[in-house]
C-alpha cells in the first residue's frame, strides 16, 4: 500500500516524512527521523516512556498515528532543553537524581512540563494524578515528585 | 507485510463513501486509543483507517437550542476543560474523565470509547442515564438514537458498515437535574471498571424526585438502562433508605455479568446495587444543590 506523505512541525521546525499507514508518531520519530528521546517502553498506551506534545496535548506517541500528524505541531524530548540550555524540570531531575536507568525519564519530563505550564503550583496530588501516566520502575516516585514541585518552583521564580 | 490504508476524509459523503467502499474492512479512528492498539496485537486488521477528525462537526462542543453538541472525536481532555459543560453534566463528563491517564485523556473520545463496544466502556453509562444521543451518519442521510442503542455486544454495535457517529447530543439540563457516574476498580488510577454506574435523578421544588435514569456497565455484553432501578426513586427524597433498598435489589436484578479476572458474577451484582445507591445519593445531592 502506498505510504503516506506527511508534512508538520516538530519541535519548531518544518518537517516532511513518508510513513506506512500503520506507522505510529512513535515508530516515525525513532526510526525515520533519528529522534529516539522518546522511548518505547510498552507500546500500549500504558507506561508514557513516548510521551509527546501534539498540538499543545499531552499524547502518547505509540498510540497516535504518523499519519495523524499531518499539518500538526508536535514537540518532543528533543525540544525541551534551548541548546545547551537546561529547562527547569531537566534542571531538578538531575538535581534530585530522579532518574536511575532514565528509560522513563523523557515521557516525565515531557509530561511534568505540560503539568507547570498548565498548573504552575501543582498540589502533590494533582501532579501525582496528572503523572499516573508515566510508570517508572527503578527510580521510585519520590525523587521523582520532589524534583516536580521543585521545578514548579523555579519556573515561578523562586529560590530552589 | 499487513499496511492498510489511511484515508483523512474532510466531507461526511468522502468518510461515508470510503466506508461503503471498504465492505466491513474499514474501521473509523476517532483518537485511536483502542484502535491502534488492537491493530498493533493483530486483534484487528483494518484495509482502510478512516479518521474522521478532519470532518467539521466531529471535535468541538457547543450549547445549542436542544442541548449540547459535542463531537464525536473531542478529546477527554478538551471535554473535561469545558467548566460549563462539566458543571451542568458532572455525570456525563466525569465517567470521560475516569479513562486512562492524561496522556490517553489527549486523544480518548466519547464516540471511540462507545464505538469500541467494551462493557465497561466509563464514559458510556453517564451519557446513557443523562438522555444523551448519537448522531449517525451512513448512506441513508443523518439519524439520531439514544446512546444505549449503538453499543450491540462486545466489541459490536448496531451501525451499518457505511455509517460512523458524528457528533452526540446531551439534552439541556431541566430544572433540579443532577447525575453522577461511579465505577469500582482495586485502585484509584488507570484501570477498567469492574462494575460502572450512572444516576439521573430530577427533583421537583419539594425535593421529590419526579424523573430518574440509571445506567449500569460492566455487568452485561453492553450497557444497561434499568427501569426498574429508576422507578424506585420516583416520588421519594434523599436519603430513602426504602427506596435505595429497592434501586439496590433493581440494579442487582438487572445484572448479567461474566467472571473475570476483574470479578466473579456474584460480586459485581453485589457490587452494582451498592455503587448505584451512592451515584443515586450524589446525584440527589447535585440536584437538590441546583
Amino acid at each position: 500500500m502506498a505510504k503516506t506523505h506527511v508534512s508538520c512541525t516538530i519541535n519548531g521546525e518544518e518537517v516532511e516524512f513518508l510513513c506506512n499507514p500503520q506507522d505510529t508518531l512513535l515508530d516515525v520519530l525513532r526510526n525515520d527521523l533519528g529522534l529516539t528521546g522518546s522511548k518505547e517502553g510498552c507500546g500500549s498506551g500504558d507506561c508514557g516512556a513516548c510521551s509527546v506534545m501534539s498540538d499543545g496535548r499531552l499524547v502518547c506517541s505509540c498510540l497516535m498515528l504518523g499519519s495523524e500528524a499531518a499539518g500538526k505541531s508536535i514537540e518532543t524530548i528533543e525540544g525541551v532543553a534551548k541548546g545547551d540550555k537546561l529547562h527547569p524540570v531537566q534542571e531538578q531531575f538531575l538535581k534530585h537524581a530522579a532518574l536511575q536507568c532514565g528509560f522513563c525519564t523523557p515521557g516525565l519530563i515531557v509530561a511534568t512540563k505540560a503539568l507547570l505550564e498548565k498548573h504552575p503550583n501543582p498540589t502533590d496530588e494533582q501532579a501525582r494524578y496528572w503523572l499516573a501516566g508515566n510508570l517508572c520502575r527503578c527510580t521510585g516516585y519520590d525523587k521523582i515528585m520532589n524534583a516536580v514541585h521543585d521545578a514548579a518552583a523555579q519556573m515561578r521564580g523562586e529560590t530552589v | 507485510m499487513y499496511s492498510p490504508t489511511y484515508a483523512a476524509p474532510t466531507t461526511v459523503d468522502e468518510a461515508v463513501g470510503l466506508l461503503a467502499n471498504a465492505s466491513g474492512k474499514a474501521r473509523v479512528l476517532s483518537g485511536g486509543t483502542d484502535l491502534i492498539i488492537q491493530m498493533r496485537s493483530g486483534r484487528l486488521r483494518p484495509e482502510v483507517i478512516v479518521d474522521i477528525k478532519n470532518i467539521a462537526g466531529t471535535i468541538g462542543i457547543s450549547e445549542q437550542a436542544d442541548g449540547w453538541h459535542i463531537g464525536a472525536a473531542t478529546s477527554g481532555a478538551q471535554i473535561t476543560e469545558h467548566a460549563k459543560l462539566c458543571a451542568e453534566w458532572p455525570g456525563v463528563t466525569e465517567g470521560l474523565d475516569l479513562i486512562g491517564s492524561t496522556q490517553v485523556q489527549g486523544r480518548a473520545s466519547f464516540a471511540g470509547n462507545l464505538c469500541n463496544a467494551s462493557p465497561a466502556g466509563d464514559s458510556v453509562p453517564g451519557l446513557v442515564a443523562a438522555g444523551a444521543k448519537a448522531v449517525i451518519v451512513g448512506k441513508g442521510g443523518k439519524r439520531t438514537v439514544p446512546v444505549e442503542q449503538v453499543p450491540a455486544g462486545p466489541g459490536r454495535t448496531s451501525l451499518a458498515a457505511d455509517e460512523f457517529v458524528l457528533e452526540f447530543i446531551i439534552p439541556k439540563r431541566e430544572g433540579k437535574t443532577g447525575d453522577a457516574y461511579l465505577r469500582f476498580i482495586p485502585r484509584t488510577e488507570m484501570d477498567i471498571a469492574v462494575v460502572g454506574a450512572a444516576v439521573c435523578v430530577t427533583l421537583d421544588a419539594n425535593g421529590v424526585c419526579t424523573a430518574a435514569r440509571v445506567s449500569l456497565g460492566a455487568v452485561a455484553p453492553t450497557v444497561l438502562v434499568v427501569d426498574a432501578a429508576a422507578k424506585a426513586l420516583i416520588g421519594t427524597k434523599a436519603g430513602d433508605e426504602a427506596a435505595m433498598a429497592k434501586l439496590d435489589a433493581a440494579a442487582q436484578a438487572a445484572c448479567n455479568p461474566i467472571t473475570d479476572k476483574r470479578g466473579t458474577i456474584e460480586f459485581r451484582t453485589k457490587v452494582a446495587g451498592v455503587i448505584a445507591r451512592r451515584a443515586a445519593a450524589i446525584a440527589f445531592e447535585r440536584a437538590a444543590a441546583r
